[in-house]
């Protein structure tokens, strides 16, 4: 594990290093692809001169509230749809079709009743993650074994305990898979909805600098953006070793 | 105390005929006992125990506890199931699970629950478990702590559907023994379904055999042998093997009736 890490490193060195002997040798566009010298230079300068901060903590922010809104009624529609096949019938068309649909498709009729503020990008970035944590949470709450459910119940457990001290923690490991997914799509959209009327965001950052044509800060953004991502899934994962350790463990020795 | 009245159940599947699960099944538990049912497999027994725990509603037909018609879960009730491994929970640790037993009961603090469920460990020998999770322990020792979480409960019926079925030979003799124990020290009426008649008359002051689907019961044996029951000399006594003969070729003419 930590070999391969290490070649890993090594491996973007080289990348890097060839990037910028190509971007110095004039073999690409020097316009276009500046040296990664070049980049990582206006990375630290928008970093440190805290231009880029604003932007991120605007972006950081939309796509916080708009994840956290669709996880809390994605996993409460989604437990409702796992555990009453009633609600799963009444719903399960619906779901499907709006599933269905590209979330950026959705952009223009957002603005329409939304119009171009953070109201629209919150919308945007709530209907695109809904649905992985929706549908991960109704095949987690399915899968819950009976012989679980009905062992609360001989313990007296109502319906509300029952989801709650059994149903919830028994799917809560596809509950976190969707939850995980649904994090690097908050990302994707956040900086898609910002590319659409915004005046703040990384999105925003990276598209006005290549119409200004300050190619090196955007590349720069893209890095900011990459940093970030990993960041939150570093997170992420390891709030869910955390969390679910005894899942790791129970399968672990199941296999 | 527990007195099952004229019970059926049928099951209505996607295709085909009603399937009926029990045609009439009728007996009585008194206070204390500890009572045996077998019969030939998928006669219907999880299906009783299931009306008997208010988990699954009787087509026709009563289930009184202390008089009171059961509709749904009892208070005072637990249903044990074979499968420990799918009935205790994962993410929780065994005294955790154990905890679950109390946690919705009233006038608990949590110092209480937690000494009880220490306390109940220790009766199914688990002490030094307590932080391990389930899935760590074998499955003898999993349905140790199934039976603690039961027990905890003080329930005045513990139901168990085929308890020890997927345990091997010597966990089963071990945990057999260990639930005689606690069953005498806490005073519970245990109704107990099991496949093996050895371990049906070992255990119990009576055993009801039923028949095959559509299922009632055939006979009602009176075990009558002393306690505390012992592994070698109760299994060689003249009115075990005789108790174990009767149900057997009970069972296997209504296997081989057609």
């Amino acid at each position: 594990m930590r070999e391969s890490r290490w070649t890993g490193f090594a491996f973007l060195l080289l990348l890097l290093g060839l990037w910028e002997v190509a971007g110095r040798h004039g073999w690409v566009h020097k316009l276009f692809f500046p040296p990664a010298s070049r980049i990582l230079a206006s990375f630290v300068q928008i970093v440190f001169s805290g231009e880029v901060l604003g932007h991120v903590g605007a972006s950081l922010w939309r796509a916080g509230f708009g994840y956290l809104l669709a996880a809390l009624l994605a996993i409460t529609l989604g437990v409702l749809m796992g555990y009453w096949r009633a609600v799963y019938e009444a719903f399960e068309v619906v779901v499907e079709l709006l599933r269905a649909v590209p979330p950026p498709a959705v952009i223009p009729v957002a603005i329409v009743f939304l119009g171009v503020g953070d109201q629209m990008k919150i919308f945007i970035i709530l209907f695109s993650c809904a649905f992985p944590i929706l549908v991960n949470t109704m095949d987690g709450v399915r899968g819950v074994d009976p012989v679980l459910i009905r062992t609360a119940r001989t313990f007296g457990l109502g319906q509300g305990p029952l989801i709650w001290k059994v149903v919830l923690p028994a799917a809560s490991p596809l509950i976190m898979t969707g939850l995980r997914i649904a994090l690097a799509i908050a990302l994707i959209l956040v900086v898609i909805s910002e590319m659409v009327g915004a005046t703040s965001g990384i999105g925003y950052f990276i598209l006005d600098a290549q119409r200004s044509f300050r190619i090196p800060q955007m590349y720069a953004g893209m890095l900011v953006l990459a940093l970030l991502g990993y960041g939150l899934n570093r997170c992420f994962l390891l709030a869910d070793a955390r969390l679910m350790a005894w899942h790791k463990g129970l399968t672990a020795r199941q296999r | 105390m527990l007195e099952v009245r004229d019970l059926r159940k049928e099951f209505q599947p996607l295709s085909g005929s009603t399937v009926v699960a029990l045609a009439s099944v009728s007996f009585r538990v008194a206070a204390g006992q500890f009572v045996s049912i077998v019969g030939p497999s998928g006669c219907g027994k999880s299906t009783l125990l299931q009306c008997i725990a208010g988990l699954s509603r009787p087509t026709a037909g009563h289930v009184l506890l202390h008089g009171r018609e059961v509709t749904g879960p009892p208070e005072g009730l637990i249903l044990l199931f074979q499968e420990y491994n799918k009935s205790l929970m994962a993410w929780r640790s065994v005294l955790k699970n154990v905890r679950f037993g109390l946690e919705n009961r009233p006038g608990m603090s949590r110092n209480q629950i937690d000494a009880e469920a220490r306390r109940y460990l220790e009766l199914v020998g688990l002490e030094g478990f307590e932080a391990h999770y389930p899935w760590e322990l074998s499955g003898g020792m999993q349905q140790r702590v199934a039976i603690a979480r039961a027990l905890v409960r003080r329930p005045e019926v513990l139901l168990m559907d085929e308890p020890f079925g997927s345990l091997d030979a010597l966990t089963r003799i071990e945990l057999e023994d260990a639930l005689l124990r606690l069953w005498e020290s806490l005073q519970a009426t245990i109704v107990f379904v099991t496949h093996d008649i050895e371990e049906a008359v070992y255990l119990s002051d009576e055993v009801y055999v039923l028949s095959r689907r559509p299922c009632q019961v055939i006979e009602e044996i009176a075990v009558k042998l002393e306690r505390p029951r012992n592994q070698l000399t109760t299994r060689e006594d003249p009115r075990f093997i005789q108790a174990r003969h009767h149900i057997f070729e009970l069972i296997s003419k209504e296997m081989s009736r057609a």
